[in-house]
């Protein structure tokens, strides 16, 4: 290691300030030529900020940032185009109507005057796919591409406008863990050919993995760098939170009992009328937490709407304790004793206008003790409010205030309040930590596995492998609609999953079946 | 008739059976017709074309401004006080032409007045379009004089040799300045949308705005000049209305042309080409009610029968097709998807 590559992009005391919060204060970072520099922080530490800033979507409010060593004002993300700056974003930046190459294309439209060459465009399209691996076909339309593929056309993009500086802000959210393989390779080729590249992640042991160094942000702030060598999982992780962390869940023996959740053979439609659950059967014992692993997009929103009925079932029986209640009404499935804390909680799971008290009872309001006749009790709904807050650590200002007003974390905490509370025996956890603090995450792993404990049928559908594999009793794997496995999770790695869930065939994976006399595999086959 | 809302693949894949039956259809329905009553037929499918032309404009105004993610329902005030502006224009100037242009130059005013309203101060477009139609059920009832004329009205330029053509001939090659504008347009906005840049721009904009600003796509700026240009469109059908069609201007003389223009836009699911299929079924039952109301003791024996309803009913054909057509037939019509919506970043 002689001299060190030149400096391409450096950022000085930049500091972001919205209404209320310092979304960035005196953050500093510097990328070097060649290099792949992680950007590790919890949801809401600022990483992305600092990116839409570096980006041109944000300006700072102080602060400056240069490019090849030369102060630069990015008015707009033409200005960072034309600077060699790529960004991929976390949620992509895609038109599903139309093609990859109109989608490539779109802002830099070469072309006869002002009529679009399409040819042009799909030769040079064809020709960076091939120089950095990225398959892609440019005349598919990207409503019709997997989520990996969809990102590969992001990184094309940014490569048809000659971007050498590369960000990408949580690219591995949404990938099985061979995609992720993949878009490492992708990566290393990249820095290879001599692009700089920002990784944004809050995933521990992919920073370890592909980066250079590694810079943590806090609350805004830079509180640390390291690289790869001197880092272990536990120090990022207390960088990150600032404090010690359980990164294991502790969790005893499960003690299944009878079965509470029965699905025979389901089949649902998805909005488009597509059929998205092929014929799932499978059963969730009392006092057990079944996990549903798979890459997002796999028929298990749809699942869980169907289950608890806010969507048609099209075909086969769902049975909640002993009830038939296929295409039963929400309120009556509810009323079964089924929780449900819904996969999209500022849609489906709270009413953001309403205060932390009134989404405390919704789904209890209409009945005694909240309820006299028509009138509603307010007395009965503040104090069952204020018990919830202190039992289930919301930080809230008071019951009083809008939901709405809440961080995520806290969002959830009164979804999982009202849910848990009720004490049923089934619940439903669709994405429960999805975009939430750790400290957050860690209450609600624990008030999860609490539930089991109880006696409690835990159905637990969720895209982060690590929560799955953490919390789970047994793992089953859904893929294209189907449950392609099911397995112990006490024996279940990583590349096992990972290759179920790609859609590798079960045969010559699968797992001995289990000895404790529960069924694993079996359960499918059976189609109880 | 779909028309393909994106650049066709190069695959020549399906062939739109259903359209070349439709339309085969109609092709032999009108010659058994014009071999049985010519001048009638004739009549029947130049007015068509007539009638057809201010809804096509305005339905061509609402693709301009939907595409970009603008709702505009204010088109039947924009065609009104187009209309009003470009006839008084007329009267004060006695030249059509300049009297047009005037009209062009409103429309694009009222435009941006709407791009103002619902893009810059985010104003509920759909408020803001109902501003614009109430401003001018107003403005034009109160400034209006009676007895006021144009100084003449546009007329038909009959294209030598083509005009001759039996049926089409006079159907399309022997019509007023706007209506060959119309035309032209349905062609010209359709390689716009679709074959350019700008297009593409477009409708990346009313699809995903958030996709095309980190392409350093000014999404506001895109909306602006597409709402400006919708209602220079709208412009033209308020100019048809006075100038080329009637001749003067009487209270409330777009009579729901514009709504119906925006139940066309959306049963050709916001393309040129669709909307004008939808025109042309406007335009051919108004010319239908008209010619029947004409022609009531020419009917056949076996059809006597329509000559005695009342008027009011045979009047009301065009809106119950539309009706019709827009409950029944028009299937899943998918909107651009971030219509209506205001676009911010911070």
């Amino acid at each position: 290691m002689t001299a060190e590559p030149e400096i391409v992009l450096e950022a000085r005391n930049i500091t972001k300030r919205f209404p209320g919060v310092v979304a960035n204060e005196n953050v500093s970072l510097t990328l070097r030529r060649g290099e792949v520099l992680a950007l590790l922080g919890e949801n809401g530490a600022g990483k992305t900020t600092l990116m839409n800033i570096l980006y041109g979507l944000y300006h700072q409010d102080s602060g400056e940032v240069l490019i090849r060593g030369e102060p630069v004002r990015i008015s707009g993300p033409s200005d960072s185009i034309k600077r060699g700056i790529g960004m991929v974003h976390q949620h992509f930046m895609l038109v599903p109507v139309f093609t990859v190459a109109e989608n490539i294309i779109l802002g830099d439209e070469t072309g006869n005057g002002p009529f679009l060459d399409l040819k042009v465009a799909r030769q040079r399209i064809r020709e960076l796919s091939q120089q950095y691996n990225l398959d892609v076909d440019p005349d598919a339309y990207v409503k019709d591409l997997s989520v990996g593929q969809q990102q590969r056309v992001e990184i094309i993009k940014a490569l048809y406008r000659k971007a050498d500086i590369l960000i990408l802000d949580e690219p591995t959210a949404v990938l099985t863990p061979q995609e992720t393989e993949e878009l490492f390779a992708i990566i290393r080729s990249l820095t290879a050919r001599g692009a700089s590249i920002i990784f944004i992640s809050h995933k521990l042991k992919e920073v370890l993995a592909i980066a250079d160094r590694i810079m943590v942000l806090r609350r805004g702030r830079v509180v640390g760098e390291t690289t790869p060598r001197e880092a272990t999982e536990r120090s990022l992780a207390e960088m990150m939170v600032g404090r010690s962390v359980m990164l294991e869940v502790e969790k005893g023996e499960a003690h299944p009992g009878e079965p509470v959740l029965i699905l025979d053979n389901v089949t649902v439609m998805d909005d488009r009328g597509q059929q998205v659950v092929n014929g799932v059967s499978f059963e969730v014992h009392a006092g057990e937490i079944l996990g549903i692993a798979g890459v997002q997009g796999n028929g298990q929103t749809e699942l869980v709407e169907a289950i608890t009925g806010l969507r048609p079932v099209r075909s086969g029986r769902v049975r909640i304790n002993g009830h038939d209640v296929t295409n039963a009404s929400p309120r009556r499935i509810s009323k079964t004793g089924c929780a449900h804390v819904p996969e999209d909680r500022q849609e489906d799971g709270l009413v953001l206008t309403y205060s932390v008290a009134d989404n405390l009872v919704l789904n209890t309001y209409y009945a005694p003790p909240f309820a006299r006749g028509v009138v509603r009790d307010d007395r009965a709904i503040l104090d069952h409010a204020n018990r919830l807050i202190e039992r289930y650590d919301v930080r809230t200002p008071s019951a009083l205030t809008l939901v709405s007003a809440l961080s995520g974390g806290n969002k959830q905490k009164v979804i999982i309040a009202r849910e848990l509370s009720r004490e049923g025996r089934l619940l439903i956890a669709a994405q429960p930590t999805r975009g939430i603090d750790v400290g957050s995450i860690e209450f609600i792993h624990q008030q999860i596995v609490a539930e089991r404990d109880r006696g409690a049928a835990v159905l637990l559908v969720s895209a982060e492998l690590d929560e799955i594999m953490a919390l789970s009793d047994r793992i089953a794997v859904m893929y294209h609609g189907r449950i392609v496995a099911t397995l112990p999770a006490a024996g279940a790695t990583r590349e096992e999953l990972g290759l179920l869930m790609a859609g590798a065939q079960p045969a010559n994976t699968i797992h001995e079946p289990m000895m404790d006399g529960h069924p694993t595999a079996d359960v499918q086959r059976r189609g109880v | 008739m779909q028309i393909t809302g994106s650049i066709a693949r190069p695959s020549a894949a399906r062939i739109p059976w259903m359209t070349i039956a439709v339309w085969g259809g109609l092709a032999i329905l009108v010659l058994i017709a014009y071999m049985r009553s010519p001048l009638a037929t004739t009549a029947v499918l130049t007015s068509t074309i007539r009638q057809s032309t201010p809804i096509i404009l305005g339905a061509l105004a609402g693709i301009m401004c939907e595409r970009s993610g603008v709702i505009n329902i204010g088109i039947e005030g924009m065609m009104l006080i187009t209309a009003f502006l470009g006839f008084l224009f007329n009267v004060w100037t006695g030249d059509l032409l300049l009297a047009t242009a005037g009209a062009l130059l409103v429309g694009a005013a009222v435009g941006a007045f709407h791009a103002l309203m619902s893009i810059t101060l985010k104003v509920d477009q759909i408020i803001s379009g109902t501003v614009i139609n109430i401003l001018a059920v107003g403005l034009t009832g109160y400034f209006y004089q009676q007895g006021l004329t144009t100084r003449g009205k546009l007329a038909p330029v009959s294209i030598p040799v083509l005009a001759d053509i039996p049926i089409i001939g006079p159907v399309f090659f022997n019509n007023p300045p706007i209506t060959y504008a119309s035309l032209i347009l349905i062609v010209v906005i359709h390689v716009l949308l679709f074959r350019t840049a700008w297009g593409l721009r477009t409708r990346a904009v009313g699809e995903h705005p958030a996709a095309a600003d980190t392409v350093g796509i000014a999404v506001n700026r895109v909306r602006y000049i597409n709402v400006i240009i919708g209602g220079m469109l709208a412009g033209l059908a308020g100019a048809f209305l006075t100038l080329e069609s009637v001749g003067s201007f009487e209270r409330n003389m777009t009579n729901g042309r514009g709504f119906v223009s925006l139940a066309v836009m959306i049963f050709g699911k916001w393309t040129p080409f669709g909307a004008w299929g939808g025109s042309l079924l406007f335009g051919f039952a108004n010319a239908l009610q008209s010619q029947i109301q004409f022609l009531k003791s020419q009917l056949p024996p076996w059809l006597a029968w329509i000559g005695d309803l009342p008027p009011q009913f045979i009047g009301m054909l065009p809106y119950v097709l539309t009706i019709a057509v827009l409950a029944g037939f028009v299937g899943r019509a998918r909107p651009p998807a971030a219509i209506g919506k205001v676009y911010e970043k911070e």
